[in-house]
């Protein structure tokens, strides 16, 4: 692997044993957590992808496990929330760590964080499992779940913060230390990515602190659930960015690098994810469209708010291609299109992985225009085409990204090189087709009207619906091969993480793609986050102020409900 | 800040694709009419069912070829679970939920809603052709949720409505 250094100043030492040594082990613990609600909530999303099919194994797991909803739950809180969070908790210590060639300001508060987390991870696990708690990952009101639900997702919620502090004194104390000087890109990216989530969570941590969590607790007799509802979405649609920003981060700032080339423009990626700070929030209402007592002006302003959030996605699209066809042509690509070629699709699957969720994303952007449109949603909100664009997005474009980093992620901080080079190949090639048929069929079933979160084996009229049954066994076939896919990643981790240690032969340092114009020509404002971070408060207030404050002062509050 | 000749190109095409969505929105809206469901009304959602309308459910005529369904969401049922119109009918949906969030969808039309409680759901829909069509609700209301369904019966226009 060719490693180029933008600022030879600063060497990162090497063999980076020194500079990952204070920090290797919490970022570890998250990525392991990370990985075993991965598998469990795998397992579960393929009993869903069967369930499409009317092929039912629920009933064959043990107790409370066999209910279809319970496993809904688990599926969508292991995999949108916790296993997502926990693996970019893990993931930005590192591009700050690396970025910033310092270890963690905090050791302490860095150990707390994976404490809290995993205490989060707990409370709401148990409750799910106990059959307490089956209220979907969007737990909306007033379906009422147990106590300790909500109370793991505050402690969830308040890891990431606790994670975005840390990297925010390790900046401050970066910058004492380099007065003057950029900030690294791949620190800037990973510290927008705290700053976007940061103010993205605001709503969610309003609605768990202020209304849900007193409501399970008998504190409060009623919840106004439009106003939840609309809170869960003002953290909802950025989630997806939050998810989605440290795959960019690995696209923009680590990924040309393992290919041998270069960052086509560094003063565009800063733009691009200083946006996002500014654009992701203003856009939740979007899934609200179709919901009685939200004026029409605001979804109307959310919905023009979505298509701007867009831009930053379609300037990623051509410099990150831009970096890679950098790095093919100094493999030896040739020609418009031949330069493809030249890339190491079949030997090398951190970055096979990587293109290969690139290519999905693409098709979940457009997915998405349609979605945010005021009209075209009204034929796929709440079908099952919405669950095939959020799986090209999370689990195709995201966690696919994130499992190719995991083959030089895994290595390095253990110390031990990748077991399975070729079956690593294969599992990402499998991943990709994979999660291309499943949500082929999903966007098909959608398209046929089918619901989605519907147990369909028991749906009465799932029967007549010819299209359903052929759109639903390509979705469970698309599920089936995501099973091995899922099941050779566990292997080849397990076979890594567990095998002779030899520093030697694992790589040395986190992969850093310098800039292709060197010095970069960066101007100062690309140089900051606070003024943008104001500019995308201010944002939100505009277009959340007045819907959520007009809900919040209007509509009738509801007692809670347990129907399962 | 220094941007490439093709990048530039690219930018500036990115924006007149999303400006020319964002037309087409602004279009949409001011000049074609499109509404999205706003507020048509409050219900208090523990007496809803002993308030006008929705005291009665049904289907009610209002005019020549104009209908009015008024119905309640409950877990897991809708009351009037089968509705009768006849082909070429304009009807008016008013429906509201009694308990927690419900979905409102009638397959291959436009018509696809939420049901909040407390919240008044109003759409209107043309059923031109004579058929069946089922309805389903499309938001998770608990374990029964895949069984809440009504139909909604369009018959040749010579039989005449209820």
């Amino acid at each position: 692997m060719r490693r180029l250094q933008p600022e030879p100043a600063e060497p990162a030492g090497g063999p980076g044993a020194e500079l990952y040594a204070q920090d290797r082990g919490h970022i570890q613990a998250f990525i392991y957590i990370s990985f075993i609600l991965l598998a469990v909530g795998g397992v579960y999303g393929t009993l869903q992808a069967l369930d499409k099919a009317q092929v039912d194994l629920y009933p064959y797991l043990p107790g409370f496990l066999s209910l279809y909803y319970t496993g809904l739950t688990f599926h969508g809180v292991a995999l949108a929330l916790l296993f997502t969070g926990t693996f970019i908790i893990g993931f930005l210590s590192l591009a700050i760590v690396h970025g910033l060639k310092r270890p963690l300001a905090d050791r302490g508060l860095a150990w707390a964080t994976l404490t809290v987390a995993v205490a989060g991870v707990l409370a709401m696990v148990v409750p799910i499992f106990r059959n307490q708690a089956t209220v979907l990952f969007t737990f909306y009101a007033p379906l009422k779940a147990h106590p300790g639900f909500y109370a793991g997702l505050v402690l969830v919620a308040l890891a990431t913060w606790m994670a975005a502090l840390n990297a925010w004194q390790t900046w401050r104390t970066w910058k004492q230390d380099h007065p003057g000087e950029r900030t690294p890109l791949m620190a800037l990216a990973a510290l927008a990515t705290w700053a976007m989530w940061f103010l993205a969570s605001l709503g969610l941590a309003t609605a768990l602190l202020v209304y849900l969590l007193p409501w399970s607790l008998g504190e409060r007799e009623t919840v106004n659930h439009l106003l939840t509802r609309a809170l869960f979405w003002f953290t909802g649609h950025p989630l997806v960015y939050f998810w989605l920003l440290p795959a960019y981060l690995s696209w923009y700032t680590m990924l040309p690098a393992q290919i041998g080339g270069r960052l086509f423009s560094e003063s565009l990626a800063r733009l691009v994810f200083l946006l996002f700070v500014v654009l992701a929030v203003p856009t939740g209402l979007h899934h609200m469209y179709t919901d009685p007592g939200v004026e029409h002006s605001s979804k109307v302003v959310h919905g023009v708010m979505t298509y701007a959030v867009i831009f930053p996605s379609l300037v990623t699209a051509f410099t990150v291609v831009a970096s890679v066809e950098e790095g093919a042509r100094r493999r030896g690509g040739r020609g418009y299109v031949g330069w493809l070629l030249a890339l190491p699709w079949l030997s090398d699957p951190s970055v096979a992985g990587q293109l290969l969720a690139m290519l999905i994303f693409a098709t979940g952007g457009i997915t998405g225009l349609i979605n945010s449109s005021l009209n075209m949603n009204l034929v796929v909100h709440n079908t099952m085409w919405v669950v095939g664009h959020l799986h090209t997005q999370v689990a195709a474009a995201v966690t696919l990204t994130f499992m190719a980093v995991s083959y030089w992620l895994v290595p390095l901080l253990r110390g031990r090189p990748l077991w399975g080079r070729r079956w690593a190949v294969v599992q990402v090639w499998s991943w990709f087709f994979g999660s291309a048929i499943m949500a082929r069929g999903m966007h098909w079933m959608g398209l046929a009207s089918a619901p989605r979160r519907t147990y369909m084996s028991f749906a009465p009229y799932y029967g007549a619906f010819a299209e359903w049954n052929w759109a639903g066994i390509m979705t469970a076939s698309g599920g089936v091969i995501l099973f091995f896919a899922g099941a050779l990643f566990f292997m080849i981790m397990a076979r890594t993480a567990l095998g002779k240690p030899n520093p030697a032969e694992a790589p040395q340092s986190v992969p850093e793609a310098g800039p292709l114009h060197d010095p970069p020509p960066t101007p100062r404002w690309l140089d900051r986050i606070t003024p943008w971070f104001v500019l995308g408060a201010a944002l939100a207030a505009i277009a959340w102020g007045w819907p959520l404050v007009r809900i919040a002062t209007r509509y009738a509050e509801m007692p809670g409900f347990q129907l399962w | 800040m220094d941007i490439d000749r093709y990048e530039r190109l690219w930018i500036m095409l990115s924006a007149a694709v999303l400006l020319s969505l964002f037309l087409a929105l602004v279009y949409s809206v001011y000049a074609l009419d499109i509404r999205l469901v706003d507020d048509a009304g409050q219900v208090d959602p523990a007496t809803a069912a002993q308030t006008p309308p929705f005291d009665e459910p049904g289907v009610y005529q209002e005019g020549p070829g104009r209908y009015r369904v008024v119905m309640v969401a409950r877990a897991w049922s809708f009351q009037p679970a089968e509705v009768r119109v006849p082909a070429g009918s304009d009807v008016t949906f008013q429906v509201t939920s009694l308990d927690v969030i419900h979905g409102f969808r009638v397959p291959y039309t436009t018509i696809n809603q939420m049901l909040i409680p407390g919240q008044v759901s109003e759409f209107r829909f043309r059923f031109a052709e004579p058929g069946e069509h089922y309805l389903f609700c499309h938001e998770y209301c608990g374990v029964g949720h895949h069984t809440m369904q009504g139909r909604i019966v369009v018959e040749t226009a010579a039989t005449g409505a209820r």
